[in-house]
This record gives structure tokens, sequence and C-alpha cells, in this order.
């Protein structure tokens, strides 16, 4: 969120001889459009979560008493609970693989093999990328299904038959499959990010690390680890938000469960919203995940500005 | 998740990935560790693929061939009767249109926004710009669930709930915020010579925009025009709440119903999945020269 357009204190636009203020009108659609669709709802959501409501007929007021219901909510706690294992999933184990996978794209296959190898891996990587979430969790589930499952068949075929599970449906197993699925997912968002990143780092720094008698892990900590920095941050950043709204997958696969196994906020809230009709319960879960996401945000950004500014 | 990931895509053509003269030089002293590490990534690439192939072979099978040789086999006698029965039943034609219909509107009209705001906030400098920038910026950060029943409550007073319409204008303004965030900091960096010259030729505002800018930024706008697209096409929960007839409905949704339905049998399961991933790999190889440029673009900012 660091902008390139710094704000000075002058009403001078960058077009010499025209105010800002003569821009406004510019703005005019955008903003409106971004008070009917985001902003009225945002503030609305926020009211909710001081009511009772249904959903139809009339709104109660009733101050405090969704807050104080939350906070002794154990689900609402489990679903932030689980929401930390899907950053794992989502944030750190993509972000670690993609450091060493595209590196190893960008340093070996590409330099020793050929650049349309390097580029071909990739690629594959990227493919569940593509899909439409929705698609791609379906496809998942279909492969772990209990009964006829490819997940079942593959483990029967190579001997391991008693390891057979119905890997969504057993609270012990659930999450850690979810987990493997959203990894499955989300691995080529940073390999294919870190690796435009890389082409920018001059390939002589690589040689004068080579000269001096570096290996492959030193050359990484002080040559590609340092180069893609601004890159690093924007998948943190970018996928953290995308990790803590979590919602297809889940919806699609275990609907929160079995019990609160997989429960997320976004589902708990969508599930007391649309199952419950309990709509002013699920504005409060909804605008506590908003708060943490916004927090997030601002902090990071914070950091990601000073960790930039030290860069230069 | 969608916003986050498909923020850069790029393309298998290489063309990206230069290779330098010394690397040719460097390509034939291979050591065992390249071998292990190329090793190492296609076994990788094979698990990424596998559920895709797995997909993809049972596609084609009967269900009598399923039950009887299970899904690692491949299909004794390839059927195309999940596929048809998945075109026929949910009138794939008509969810692909609606699907097409929807992402072109919602990229046109987002790239349209984008543009008119980065335009204020980049060029313009209207006050408080970071500001307003952050304040849209809420657009991307919002949990969709939380918008669901205002936004019920607003397209059912206006008429609009159950209508493609809303859809495009929600995902409209969704989609723009992220493109006002990229291109207003492209803009804030837009070459001083040139907006200079501009003004001394005697070119106003709105000339300024179409004349120079917009040729100029052309790169970045069609870049964004593509994810908008893929994005509006690949979004799931707003549509399902808002979608309700089948009339209306896009191709994430139709299989997300099939897949409701518990009877559903594993082959036919398997085809409708391949059929709605198939609009995808075409985009993919239709734009990917277009989403290579996004790299550049969309890497950091």
């Amino acid at each position: 969120m660091s902008q390139g357009a710094s704000s000075k204190k002058s009403t001078a636009s960058r077009l010499p001889g025209n105010k800002s203020t003569k821009f406004i009108p510019y703005l005019i659609p955008g903003i409106l459009s971004l008070a009917v669709i985001i902003i009225v709802p945002f503030i609305w959501n926020i009211y909710l979560s001081f009511t009772r409501w249904r959903g139809v007929g009339p709104v109660r007021f009733v101050g405090l008493r969704n807050w104080q219901r939350l906070i002794g909510d154990a689900t609402f706690w489990k679903s932030f609970i689980n929401s930390f294992w899907i950053i794992v999933a989502i944030v750190v184990i993509p972000t670690i693989l993609g450091l060493l996978i595209s590196s190893v794209l960008t340093d070996v296959i590409q330099k020793k093999f050929n650049s349309g190898s390097a580029s071909f891996i990739r690629a594959l990587y990227y493919l569940p990328q593509l899909l439409p979430v929705a698609v791609a969790s379906i496809i998942m589930g279909w492969i772990f299904r209990p009964d006829d499952g490819a997940f079942n068949a593959l483990l029967q075929k190579i001997g391991l038959g008693s390891l057979q599970h119905n890997w969504l449906g057993d609270p012990g197993s659930a999450l850690p499959v979810l987990m493997f699925i959203l990894i499955w997912i989300q691995l080529g968002y940073p390999i294919v990010i870190f690796m435009s990143g890389l082409q920018r780092v001059d390939p002589e720094l690589y040689e004068a690390a080579s000269l001096d008698g570096a290996n492959w892990w030193q050359k990484f900590r002080v040559v590609t680890l340092p180069s893609i920095i601004p890159e690093l941050l924007v998948v943190i950043l970018t996928a953290t938000i995308g990790a803590l709204k979590t919602f297809g997958p889940v919806y699609l696969l275990t609907k929160g469960g079995p019990g609160t196994s997989t429960i997320v906020p976004s589902y708990y809230s969508y599930n007391q919203f649309f199952q419950l009709h309990q709509v002013g319960y699920g504005a409060a879960i909804s605008t506590a995940l908003t708060i943490v996401i916004i927090v997030f945000s601002v902090v990071f950004t914070l950091i990601q500005g000073r960790v930039e500014k030290n860069m230069d | 998740m969608t916003q986050a990931n498909a923020e850069i895509v790029t393309n298998q053509s290489g063309s990206t990935l230069p290779v330098t003269s010394k690397d040719k030089k460097s390509k034939h002293i291979r050591s065992w560790g390249n071998w292990v590490a190329l090793i190492l990534l296609i076994l990788g690439a094979v698990i990424m693929l596998f559920p895709l192939l797995i997909l993809a072979m049972n596609a084609f099978k009967t269900i009598g061939d399923y039950n009887a040789t299970g899904p690692l086999s491949l299909p004794a006698h390839p059927t195309m009767s999940g596929i048809t029965s998945f075109w026929v039943s949910s009138n794939f034609p008509m969810k692909f249109v609606n699907s097409l219909v929807i992402s072109l509107a919602v990229a046109v009209m987002g790239v349209v926004l984008s543009v008119l705001n980065s335009f204020a906030l980049g060029i313009g400098r209207v006050k408080g710009n970071q500001w307003i920038i952050l304040l849209i910026m809420l657009a991307n950060m919002l949990p969709q669930e939380s918008l669901l029943y205002p936004l019920y409550t607003i397209f059912k007073d206006i008429g609009l709930y159950n209508t493609q319409l809303s859809i495009i204008i929600i995902f409209t303004v969704i989609q723009s915020a992220y493109g006002t965030y990229l291109l207003s900091a492209v803009y804030g960096t837009f070459p001083q010579a040139i907006l200079e010259a501009a003004s001394i030729d005697g070119a106003n505002r709105w000339q300024v925009l179409r004349k120079i800018v917009l040729p100029i930024s052309w790169p970045t706008i069609s870049v964004l025009f593509v994810f908008f697209f893929v994005w509006t096409w690949n979004e799931y929960m707003i549509p399902m709440a808002f979608l309700m007839d089948d009339s209306v409905q896009t191709v994430p949704l139709a299989l997300a119903t099939i897949q409701g339905q518990h009877t559903m049998d594993a082959t036919t399961l398997a085809a409708a999945s391949l059929l709605s991933i198939i609009p995808t790999i075409i985009f993919y190889v239709i734009f990917q020269r277009k989403l290579n440029q996004g790299i550049v673009a969309g890497a950091v900012k």
C-alpha cells in the first residue's frame, strides 16, 4: 500500500497549471459507487452487530449482547485458532517452498539446463492457481472421497491399504488434509512472483559469490533472499489477507466439520447469517474478522514501508 | 484467496527468462546436485499435476468401469457420456455465456473506474490521496460475507437481486479497488516531462487523459483487464448468494450445484469438473502473453 504518489502539501497536481481540486470530478463515479457498495454496507454491518435480527421482520437493538456472547463463545475462538493453521497452509509453507523452488528454478534449472524447462516446470506448479477456487476444491474433494476416492485407491495399490481413511470426515485428519489442499492450491503464487523478482538480480552477484567459494545455501542467503524482499512482503501481505478470508474450500469440502474441527471465521459467520438466521451475531463475527484484517494490513504496511526505506 | 492469488499470472513460453551468453558457457558443466535438483522439482510437479491427471482419466470412464477397476486405471471403454450429461443437465453453454457476460462487463467497467480514480489520485494528486486509496482498499480487505446482508437489502429494494447486473456492479467496485491501488502508483511516477509538454501544448485534463496518459499506460491497463476478467470468472460466494435462478448462474456455481447432490457418481463429477476447467485453460493460453507482462506491472506495487 505504500504509494509512489507522495502527498505534498501544495495543491498543485502533476499536470502543470492544473490545481488538484480540478481533478475531483474524475473521482466522483469511483467514490460514489464505493460508498454504495462498500462503505454503507460496511457501516451497516457494524450496526447489525449491535442488533438482534432474523433477516426478516423488525431489527431490535441489543447493545453489546452479541459481543459479550462472542467473547465467551468457544467456537469463535476455535475458528481463529484454525485461521492460524490456514495461515500456515496458505502463507508460511508455500512461501518457504516457493523461495526454495523459485531459486532452484532460476539458479539451477534456468542456468544449467534451459529456460524453457524452467518455465515449463513453473507452469505446472502454477496450474492449480488458475482454477476457480470452488472448482479446485471440488476436484480435491473428489480425490479424497472416502469410499471410492483416488487417494485411498492409491494407498491400496502401494500396499498401505491399512491407512485408508475418511480423510475429510474424520476430526483427526480433516484439518491437516484441508491444509494440504490449500497448499496445493496456493504454491504456484509465490513461485511465480519470486521468479519474476529473481530476474532482476544481477547474475554477476552470483558469479562473484561463486568465486568467493560460496555454496548454494550461502548464495541463497546473501544474494537471493535480500533481492526479493519486496516480493516477499507483497506475498505475505496478500496471502495472509486471503487466508483470513478463506471460505470456499471450507464451505465446499467440510462445512467446518466434523464438529468444529475445520471451522473458520468466514464460514462461522456465513453459517450464522444464512443457516441459523442470527444476523446480528453473524455480523459481530464478521466485524471481528474485519478488524483483525484491517489491523494486520495497517501494521504490516507500516513495517513494509520501514523495510523498504532501509533498503534504499 | 482469488484476489490475492491471481495478482500475477505468467506463461510457459519462456520469453520472460532471458538467457545471457555467460549462461550458455556454464551450461555444459552440470553437477550431480543439479540433476538431483531437477529430479526433485519434476517429482514435485508430478504431485501437483496428479489430481488433474486422475481427474482427466476418470472423466471419460463409465461408472461400471470405475466401480470395477477404481480411479487409478485407464478407461477401458472411453465414453463422452459424463461430459455430455453435465453439458446438457447444467445447460453448460448458457452458464458459459453468463460467466462470459459478467466477467467481460466487470473487466471493462472496472478498468474505466480504475483509470478515472487513478488519474485523479496519481496525476491529479487530489488532497488526501493516500487516505482515499486506503479507503478504496477496504473493498479488498473486507470479508465478503460481511457485505452480504446489506447488499442483499439494497439490491432487493432496487429490484436488481437475482440479476447479473447486481454481480456486475458489485465486482466492478471490488476489482477496481485493486486497479486503483496499482494504477495510481503507476501514474504517480508517470514521466513529468510528458505532462509538461502536454500542458504547454494547451491540452486540457480530459485530453491529457485520453490522448497521452491512456495510450502510454495501455500495457498496464490491459493487464488489469485480464486480471479482472479471470478473478470475476472465478468468484464464488457473492454469486452464490445473489444468483438464485438457474438461468443467471455461472460456471463455478453449476459445478458446485451438482457436487452438492450427494448421489452424484464419481465419473460424472470428474467429467463435470474437467469441463468446468477447460474455459480457464483456454483463457490462459489466449492471454498468456498479456499476463506475462503483468509480472512486471504487478509484482511489486
